[in-house]
């Protein structure tokens, strides 16, 4: 199966919300990534047929629906919030989808409602009410009523949001193989980059209602086409630092320069924005690649099992991201490492001029089960 | 909490006392009324209860009262649930001036509607019957619960009805079997607003009937000159008139407090 978005464009009482969205989402999973507000649910409700597009078109396998309504277009949509039939029970809830519209006999129904209760965890409140549950059981039940109807098309308008940790890192990890065998076209729209990481497939990024790069996930994380997409697909933000290129050097700051990492030896002298992700700012030395400076906390924030440090080392401002709970004095010093092998340069109009070579693609998804 | 106390003792005492004279009168006979003041019936009848019960000229009048009333509730909820959905869920052009424009038909005293009413309903000889007084009740109470259902159906969430287009519903489906559901609560307390308002109206029910829908409170106010002062069975018409109101109060009173706290009643 294939969706193809061409040139899709969604202006709101002149507002622009979508402009010139040109995709192709295949069967699996795709990730819809951007910071709120950049256009992720005007797409998914697009897609759905909740709204028209006010310019381009949306062809499934080559036929145009772009003026499809909701109903006929054979979509299956989990929200932010959890949305289910206050009325129905659980079981009731599920099987909504297989009793209306298609003929399924009873038995069958209960088969598939089972099956998808069993996957998601949630048999034993087939009889309760969607307010007797839990959020976390009741937006299991969502996804449960649109995965049992095999739609066409799956989206997920950032499902986890409103969810505590525990829960979401629970539901997350089986979010990949619950969608992973399925022919459906899987559109999962999302603001965390760790969650477009661990759910693999292609990533589109967006941004202010624009595609800044679209592709699989692994390639967009670690070639992201410019400082923006880098910005966005990072969490914390990939620290960006002022550089000049100068005779095979690189100068960070007037007493950090070091010799250009092969990955960049064809750069020209010049001014560049390194990028550089917290996770490559270490304070052990790893290696030949790492570069030593010395350099101020500002703050330490815990997040998980995980410490941020903010750190200043004389004019540049970057976040290191730490493994493991330390207590830091603010103010005290210490020395990281920068690792010169992931260093990303752009010009001086944001464009990708130098990245590193992909290692092994076991170091993004890495990344992502923090 | 004393203070408090007698003061709440002072309202219920104030607020039931016509009450209770009504029954109490309802359950003495007329020569009791009329001569003595007396805090209980010395003789207790049900003669003035059994009159009402027996005479069809006053039994027919409770019986066209609930025939309209009914009449009107069903049509202003058949009517107002469409209209209001339309409302809550879409935008087309000028819907908030129409909203507010429903509302204006009831700034102006029913009595302003009395003479086109019975101009038409006379040339088109629907005057002294049910549909005459229901469907000029309508006028004043399908605003009045489009206002109301409207700000309930807002508070459902428009999430729900997209997820049931997706699943496959049919809007008449959608509407019959997941929404009407879900704003329960709301229905119960617009028909309560519609009763009440057709139960009390009195100018329209008396001069769009004459004999054949007479409502019970034209009766009363006939008997008045008709058959001398008959204090009793007058008061037990009145305590019998208030019955369907307190019932239907009874039924509804947590809905109300519903709707007051979604602050559209």
């Amino acid at each position: 199966m294939q969706l193809s978005l061409q040139g899709i464009g969604k202006t709101v009482g002149g507002e622009m919300h979508l402009a010139n969205i040109s995709a192709d989402l295949a069967s699996g999973l795709n990730v819809v990534l951007g910071p709120t507000g950049s256009g992720k649910t005007s797409l998914l409700r697009l897609i759905a047929g909740l709204d028209r597009p006010t310019t381009g078109k949306l062809q499934l396998d080559g036929c145009d629906i772009t003026a499809l309504g909701v109903s006929r277009r054979n979509v299956a949509m989990v929200y932010q919030q959890f949305v289910n039939y206050p009325s129905f029970t659980v079981y009731d809830n599920i099987a909504s989808p297989l009793r209306q519209g298609t003929n399924h006999d009873a038995k069958e129904i209960d088969r598939r409602v089972r099956e998808a209760a069993a996957l998601l965890h949630i048999e034993p409140m087939l009889d309760r009410l969607p307010s007797q549950l839990s959020g976390g059981q009741q937006q299991r039940t969502a996804i449960a009523r649109a995965i049992v109807k095999d739609a066409d098309l799956l989206l997920l308008d950032e499902p986890l949001v409103n969810l505590d940790y525990k829960l979401r890192e629970e539901l997350r990890a089986e979010m990949r193989s619950l969608f992973t065998q399925r022919k459906t076209i899987v559109v999962y729209a999302t603001t965390e980059p760790s969650e477009a990481l661990l759910l693999g497939g292609s990533t589109m990024v967006l941004d202010q209602g624009r595609v800044l790069q679209f592709g699989p996930t692994l390639q967009t994380y670690h070639h992201p086409m410019s400082m923006r997409v880098g910005t966005i697909f990072s969490d914390p933000s990939m620290n960006l630092l002022e550089a000049r290129i100068a005779a095979a050097q690189l100068h960070l700051s007037d007493d950090l320069a070091f010799t250009l990492p092969a990955h960049m030896a064809n750069l020209p002298a010049g001014e560049y924005r390194i990028g550089v992700r917290a996770t490559h700012v270490s304070l052990a030395s790893d290696g030949k690649d790492a570069i030593p400076a010395l350099a101020d906390v500002e703050l330490a924030e815990i997040s998980g099992s995980e410490t941020f440090l903010h750190l200043r080392h004389g004019p540049l401002n970057f976040i290191a991201q730490v493994e493991g709970v330390h207590p830091f004095d603010l103010g005290a010093q210490v020395t990281v490492y920068l690792n010169r092998a992931r260093l990303y340069a752009f010009d001086s109009g944001g464009k990708l001029v130098g990245a590193p070579a992909i290692r092994d693609s076991h170091e993004g998804s890495g990344h992502g089960t923090h | 909490m004393r203070k408090r106390h007698i003061a709440l003792i002072l309202y219920f005492f104030l607020l039931l006392l016509p009450i209770y004279w009504l029954l109490n009168m309802s359950l003495k006979t007329n020569r009791e009324i009329v001569s003595t003041l007396t805090l209980f019936p010395q003789n207790l009848t049900f003669a003035n209860f059994a009159v009402i019960f027996t005479d069809p000229s006053w039994y027919n009048g409770y019986i066209n009262s609930l025939s309209y009333v009914a009449i009107n509730v069903v049509l202003s909820l058949l009517v107002a649930l469409p209209a209001a959905y339309a409302f809550s869920r879409y935008r087309f052009i000028g819907d908030k001036h129409m909203f507010f424009w429903l509302l204006t038909n009831r700034m102006a005293p029913p009595a302003v509607f009395l003479l086109p009413f019975f101009q038409l309903y006379s040339t088109i000889g629907l005057l002294d019957t049910y549909w005459a007084v229901a469907l000029a009740h309508m006028l004043f109470n399908v605003p009045l619960a489009v206002w109301i259902l409207e700000g309930f159906m807002s508070g459902v969430p428009r999430e729900i009805d997209e997820m049931a287009f997706m699943d496959g519903y049919s809007l008449p489906k959608f509407f019959l079997r997941i929404f009407v559901p879900l704003i329960r609560s709301g229905i119960g307390v617009t028909a309560f607003f519609c009763f009440m308002f057709s139960w009390v109206e009195l100018l329209m029910a008396r001069t769009l009937t004459s004999v054949e829908a007479k409502p019970i409170a034209a009766t009363m106010t006939r008997t008045v000159s008709a058959a001398g002062m008959d204090w009793g069975v007058l008061a037990a018409a009145g305590v019998l008139t208030i019955v369907p109101g307190a019932l239907v109060i009874y039924f509804v009173r947590n809905y109300i407090a519903k709707g007051f706290a979604l602050g559209r009643v």
